[in-house]
């Protein structure tokens, strides 16, 4: 057990948290704006995909990280755009859209890395890393935590701003109010279609450069399927979550430490079978839900396209 | 209440007439060709003749008998998971967790087969197997069917973590537990090739094909004839409704969960009876999510959905090969499935709003 205790398995293990966790957290916070607004996201998956692949490509070109986290959240919004156009404008399907765009960015993403690199998979530098004064000084938790790439700390700003904005904000009550009765919205004059729309390209924007973090600073490269099912955990934290974002920032975390548990076991020479430990954050919350049994309240408008004057 | 009541519009495709059969075929074939034409351009794009590809698709998945065998074969599993969704979207019910389902009970079919053949003849073994798998599926959706049912908890999320919690538990029960220690790769003890389920008249494709399709048929037909699929259709349709006319709505929500995982359970089963006669780790088709977008394209319908699940099967079959052999990475197929559904879903769109206009004019 003294093994688990030591400097470095500490270290990497907070840090891969960290590393993991935040793509997850983007992704949720993103896929939180949209079902606070009624719009249930499927396709998230694809537009973390498709950030994980412009955003590489991006940096790949230039170098520079900001420039890919930038091409990233566009990458995503393309493909929020598709949902934009056809679930929100024209009320189609949102499963079945959602779903098609995930696939679609798996093809689509695996295709163009195939024309470019063929059955290569080139690496990036490092990320550049900003360690914060005075608290990287703080042994195991400074570098575990407080030694990251300056998007970590901008996406923990970013909880508390949407904590603030869904609390207090005309935008934020109008995103609520597109999820609960937009019929009621539309009456007081906001465009439902309108709200909407930009929630999903909030979303788009986040799950990408969510995307391109996974890529350039996780990974180090870009792999066709690399996102593997962090879409759907997405999903999943945004629903527990029931509209709090310091609440995805949990699950975020909770997720992102049983990633890197299994790296930072093998880096104390214990080998478990990696899916042991996957297991453990979805038994953890499973058993919370049948404990507590509590209602998990979605917006009733939730997968629900709005036509102006159909009930 | 949760999102969007997937029994809706179910109750559309019941009662259209032959008068609507050319329109029924326009509306699947149009699609059908502009994702061909569309994935045909990217194909230009990237310098490759889309004609070769899908001539080789073509070829590969319908027009040799052999690959025409492959195809059939691998419609039996999408059949049946398709079964099982019909009647969970039909009661308005979101059980998205499939692969789990699949999954778990593959492992289970797998495991017990070869343990069972030493002491039964084939046939006893193979329905003790399926039913086990079928079983197994039922368990894993147990939770999300109670949770639902007594509490309301949104069966979209515990269904998709039990999925994660259930590829994980296989993976997990094939390298700790049922491996079998005379292979490298963690995999379970293989059935023998003369143990697995019987072929159908001399060909490759196994018979769990049939099962499926009449499992498609008799869902189908519970769903729209009999008085305990239209309480499901009621459920789906407004569960309000359902709960005032006095429906015991927690027994059928947990009665729909359970035949629905048991028939995703059942598919699990008969592909490893069927095909491939063990359980390799890390294996996951991942066909539970594929089929969703299938099964609603098919408006719910158990007769249309074979025709999808044809197209798709074949679609899959050949794309890989006539991805090798064009000089494309196999999965741009997915970016052609993508399209399908894409220019499924708006021609359904326009033929819906014509016909809204048209009954606004009369």
């Amino acid at each position: 057990m003294n093994a688990l205790l030591t400097e470095p398995f500490l270290v990497s293990l907070l840090f891969g948290a960290v590393t993991a966790g935040l793509p997850l957290l983007l992704a949720g916070l993103g896929e939180q704006i949209s079902e606070k607004a009624g719009v249930l996201n499927i396709g998230l998956e694809g537009m973390m995909l498709c950030g994980a692949y412009t955003g590489f490509l991006a940096t790949y070109h230039t170098g520079s990280f900001w420039l890919g986290f930038l091409a990233g959240g566009a990458g995503g919004m393309a493909v929020a755009l598709i949902v934009l156009l056809l679930c929100i404008r024209r009320g189609l399907n949102q499963i079945v859209i959602g779903i098609a765009l995930t696939v679609g960015s798996q093809g689509l993403t695996s295709l163009l890395h195939f024309v470019q690199f063929s059955r290569t998979y080139p690496r990036l530098p490092a990320a550049p890393v900003l360690a914060l004064p005075l608290l990287n000084q703080i042994p195991i938790l400074g570098k575990g935590l407080f030694s990251h790439n300056a998007l970590v700390y901008l996406s923990l700003m970013l909880v508390a701003a949407l904590t603030w904005m869904f609390r207090s904000t005309y935008l934020g009550l109008s995103l609520e109010a597109a999820g609960n009765k937009p019929a009621a919205l539309d009456a007081a004059g906001v465009d439902v279609i309108r709200t909407r729309s930009l929630a999903v390209l909030a979303t788009g924007f986040l799950a990408g450069v969510g995307g391109a973090y996974m890529a350039n600073v996780g990974a180090g490269l870009f792999v066709p399927f690399m996102t593997g099912g962090a879409g759907v955990i997405g999903i999943v934290l945004a629903m527990l979550a029931r509209g709090r974002p310091l609440w995805v920032l949990i699950g975020a975390a909770l997720f992102g430490a049983s990633l890197a548990m299994t790296t930072a076991l093998q880096v104390a020479g214990i080998n478990v079978p990696t899916d042991v430990v996957q297991m453990l954050p979805f038994a953890v919350v499973m058993l919370v839900l049948v404990i507590f049994a509590r209602h998990s309240m979605l917006p009733p408008a939730l997968g629900m396209p709005y036509v102006r004057g159909e009930r | 209440m949760t999102a969007r009541e997937p029994g809706e519009g179910a109750a559309m495709t019941a009662g259209e007439g032959g008068a609507g059969a050319t329109a029924t075929v326009l509306r699947v074939l149009v699609p059908v060709v502009l994702a061909l034409i569309a994935g045909g351009l990217i194909l230009l794009v990237l310098g490759k003749d889309p004609l070769d590809y899908y001539g080789f698709v073509l070829q590969r998945s319908l027009l040799r008998w052999g690959g025409a065998q492959e195809t059939l074969t691998r419609m039996a599993p999408l059949l049946l998971i398709a079964a099982g969704l019909i009647v969970a979207f039909r009661a308005g019910i979101w059980n998205l967790g499939g692969d789990g389902q699949f999954l778990l009970a593959a492992v289970a079919s797998a495991a017990l087969a070869p343990v069972l053949s030493e002491v039964l003849p084939r046939g006893p073994v193979l329905i003790l197997c399926m039913m086990a798998g079928a079983l197994v599926g039922v368990l894993w959706s147990l939770i999300p069917a109670l949770l639902k049912a007594r509490y309301g908890i949104n069966e979209i999320i515990t269904t998709l973590m039990m999925s994660f919690l259930g590829t994980s538990l296989a993976n997990v029960l094939i390298k700790l537990v049922l491996y079998d220690p005379n292979t490298t790769v963690p995999q379970t003890r293989s059935l023998a090739v003369e143990d697995r389920l019987p072929r159908l008249f001399g060909t490759s494709i196994h018979c769990g094909l049939l099962l499926a399709v009449l499992a498609v048929i008799l869902v189908h037909l519970m769903m729209t004839r009999t008085a305990f699929g239209l309480k499901l259709q009621v459920l789906g349709a407004n569960r309000a409704a359902a709960i005032h006319a006095g429906f015991r709505v927690e027994r059928l929500t947990v009665v729909a969960f359970a035949i629905s995982a048991g028939l995703i359970g059942l598919a699990g089963a008969v592909e490893v009876l069927g095909v491939w006669g063990s359980v390799r780790a890390d294996w996951n088709p991942a066909l539970g999510l594929l089929v969703v977008p299938l099964v609603f394209l098919a408006r719910l319908n158990g007769y249309a959905v074979i025709g999808f699940t044809l197209f798709f099967s074949a679609l899959m079959v050949g794309g890989e090969t006539a991805a090798r052999r064009v000089g494309v990475p196999q999965h741009y197929v997915l970016v052609l499935v993508a399209l399908l559904l894409l220019f499924l879903a708006l021609v359904e769109y326009l033929d819906q709003s014509r016909r809204k206009r048209m009954a606004m004019k009369a």
